[in-house]
């Protein structure tokens, strides 16, 4: 163990701030055009199911397969681990931000209009707020699954914990799969655990105990 | 003001939610729309603050065509109540109250200041503005829902079914406060129900709807007392119809065209009409048929013998306008003794007379009228032995 983090140590820094920062960039990216997207949805009914059937489509090539996709069109490296992380956040984010939006109670969305609130103030001050435990469900859930499949991402030279796991693998040491492994499961774990502080501070006081 | 003028909405797959209704809401007014679901009722009411927008006529508030002014402004000055109250439940009662003066951004003391009172109109203590809608009873719910109806002057109220899913002694309690506070602050409320007896107790004018059309739009009483048609007695149902003889007013029993004279008529001449008509009393008129006063035989027998007109001898005589209702009339012809009442309309003009006959007749129906299981006796005859 000690012999471990005195050889690999340093490294093994590198390539959690390296997992983290490709991950994170990717939800990032993620949140900004999802949840807009989700709301522009609530707004074009005929649009919707096309645009969520797509992102379904998406979730569903193998991440693997993705990886390997973007290199004829990215080339390797961070930017299309980054790319490939980023479609692959979209599909939960888009469809909680969609479902949470539309179930929100009708009639509040009816008295706040009959009382002459803009379609904007609608979604600022209405709809966002009553949807917000459901599109931070999406964030999480996108959260946790871009940190898993970011192992991956060394696959296509994107560096990360993925690397310790497939050098292990090719070499056969197995301290290295499990010292790769490891990380990234915490890594997940912390980053659900600040969303889900986050989902607290953004869910109206009142709904928590829903 | 709010006028409809022709006003119908056709949806796309061209079913008729309203069908060229016309109507006339005064200031002030509580004006209750009242049908079955699917009646247009709720739709004629939402195209007041264009919820929904009508698909030819017109609308207009004060003149003004609302399908001029900007949809968003239009709402802010139209209170808005509806039955599920609406409440935002990540408000707390007090940001509830101020939407829409947060909205037209008031400062906040006068905020602050207007939630508290209105909250006290309600009965409710300033506690409340710091708690969450959940926290309340339905009652006190749709306390704050009527009063954020009001928080920014509205002059006109929108109210959908506002007490529909409320207790009946909740309900019973807020259409007390809702009544108390429309007169209080002269605001026109346009309410919808199917609740005929909510309607009744709260209407200064109910319309009647169905299939889209308004099928009648008068006072509850005049409702009462003349139903336009089958369906609205139906609707009203029989009980209340039973109660109508209460309700009844002067205008249904009355003489209609007494007999008159005008002022300057001269008593030989009054005498006249008198024997034309076999009556005693004269009401006497002016020439555009203003009720002045009343003469009778013996002044016009003490006088006979001058030349004078009606006017210099006529007295003053207790009227009463039309619409009053009739148990007020007996009450006063019974106790203080008149033969009889004459109606005037509100320019004055003489429209009718209530007699004691009239009261006769109303009793007779009351106690035989509708009952159709008393046989009529045969009446029988003396027989008259014949003389020789």
């Amino acid at each position: 163990m000690v012999e471990f983090f005195n050889n690999y140590g340093s490294q093994m820094m590198r390539l959690i701030w390296e997992h983290l920062y490709i991950s994170m960039v990717a939800l990032g990216l993620g949140v900004v055009v999802a949840v807009p997207l989700g709301i522009l949805l609530t707004r074009t009914e005929k649009l919707a199911t096309g645009f969520i059937g797509v992102a379904s489509i998406l979730q569903t090539i193998p991440s693997l397969a993705l990886l390997a996709l973007m290199i004829p069109i990215f080339g390797i490296g961070r930017f299309p681990a980054i790319i490939a992380l980023f479609i692959y956040s979209l599909l939960p984010i888009l469809r909680n931000t969609y479902t949470g939006m539309r179930k929100v109670n009708p009639d509040l969305v009816d008295a706040a209009r009959g009382m002459g609130m803009t379609e904007f103030q609608l979604i600022k001050k209405v709809e966002l707020p009553q949807a917000a435990p459901v599109i931070m469900a999406g964030i999480r859930l996108s959260g946790t699954y871009v940190i898993a499949w970011a192992a991956l991402a060394s696959y296509i030279g994107a560096g990360g914990l993925g690397d310790f796991i497939f050098n292990g693998l090719n070499l056969y040491i197995p301290e290295l799969i499990i010292g790769g492994t490891i990380p990234v499961t915490i890594l997940a774990l912390l980053v659900d655990f600040v969303l889900g502080q986050v989902e607290k501070k953004v869910t109206p006081r009142n709904q928590i105990t829903e | 003001m709010i006028e409809f003028k022709n006003v119908s909405k056709v949806y796309e797959d061209g079913t008729k939610a309203v069908d060229d209704i016309s109507l006339t809401i005064n200031e002030g007014e509580f004006v209750v729309l009242i049908g079955t679901s699917g009646s247009g009722k709720t739709t004629t009411m939402r195209m007041i603050n264009r919820m929904i927008d009508s698909t030819s006529g017109e609308i207009s508030i004060d003149g003004t065509n609302i399908k001029d002014e900007n949809a968003v402004e239009l709402r802010r000055r139209i209170g808005y109540v509806i039955q599920q109250t609406g409440l935002m439940p990540h408000m707390t009662v007090y940001e509830n109250i101020v939407m829409v003066p947060k909205l037209l951004k008031w400062e906040k003391e006068k905020m602050r200041e207007t939630a508290e009172r209105l909250l006290d109109r309600v009965d409710m203590g300033t506690e409340f503005l710091d708690r969450y809608p959940q926290e309340l009873s339905g009652g006190q719910q749709q306390r704050i829902g009527v009063i954020r109806a009001l928080a920014a002057n509205q002059d006109i109220i929108l109210m959908d079914e506002p007490f529909g899913a409320l207790d009946p002694i909740t309900r019973d309690a807020l259409q007390e406060l809702v009544k108390h506070l429309q007169e209080e602050m002269g605001r026109t409320v346009v309410f919808v129900t199917h609740d005929m007896d909510e309607a009744l107790k709260l209407a200064d004018k109910i319309a009647i709807m169905s299939e889209g059309k308004i099928i009648q739009y008068d006072t509850p009483d005049n409702i009462l007392a003349n139903p336009a048609n089958e369906f609205v007695e139906s609707f009203l149902g029989e009980d209340r119809l039973q109660q109508r003889s209460t309700m009844q007013t002067v205008d249904q029993v009355m003489v209609k065209k007494p007999i008159t004279v005008t002022q300057d008529t001269t008593l030989g001449d009054a005498i006249r009409v008198m024997r034309d008509n076999r009556v005693d009393t004269l009401f006497v008129t002016d020439s555009d048929y203003v009720l002045q006063g009343v003469v009778d035989f013996e002044a016009i027998n003490k006088n006979r013998q001058k030349a004078m007109t009606v006017q210099e001898i006529m007295k003053y005589v207790y009227y009463v306008k039309s619409g009053t209702l009739l148990s007020s009339v007996a009450d006063k012809m019974l106790k203080r003794g008149y033969k009889n009442i004459p109606v005037v309309n509100e320019d004055g003009i003489l429209e009718g007379l209530v007699t004691r006959a009239s009261l006769v007749d109303i009793v007779y129906d009351t106690i035989w009228g509708d009952d159709e299981e008393v046989e009529s006796i045969p009446l029988e005859k003396t027989e008259l032995k014949e003389t020789e």
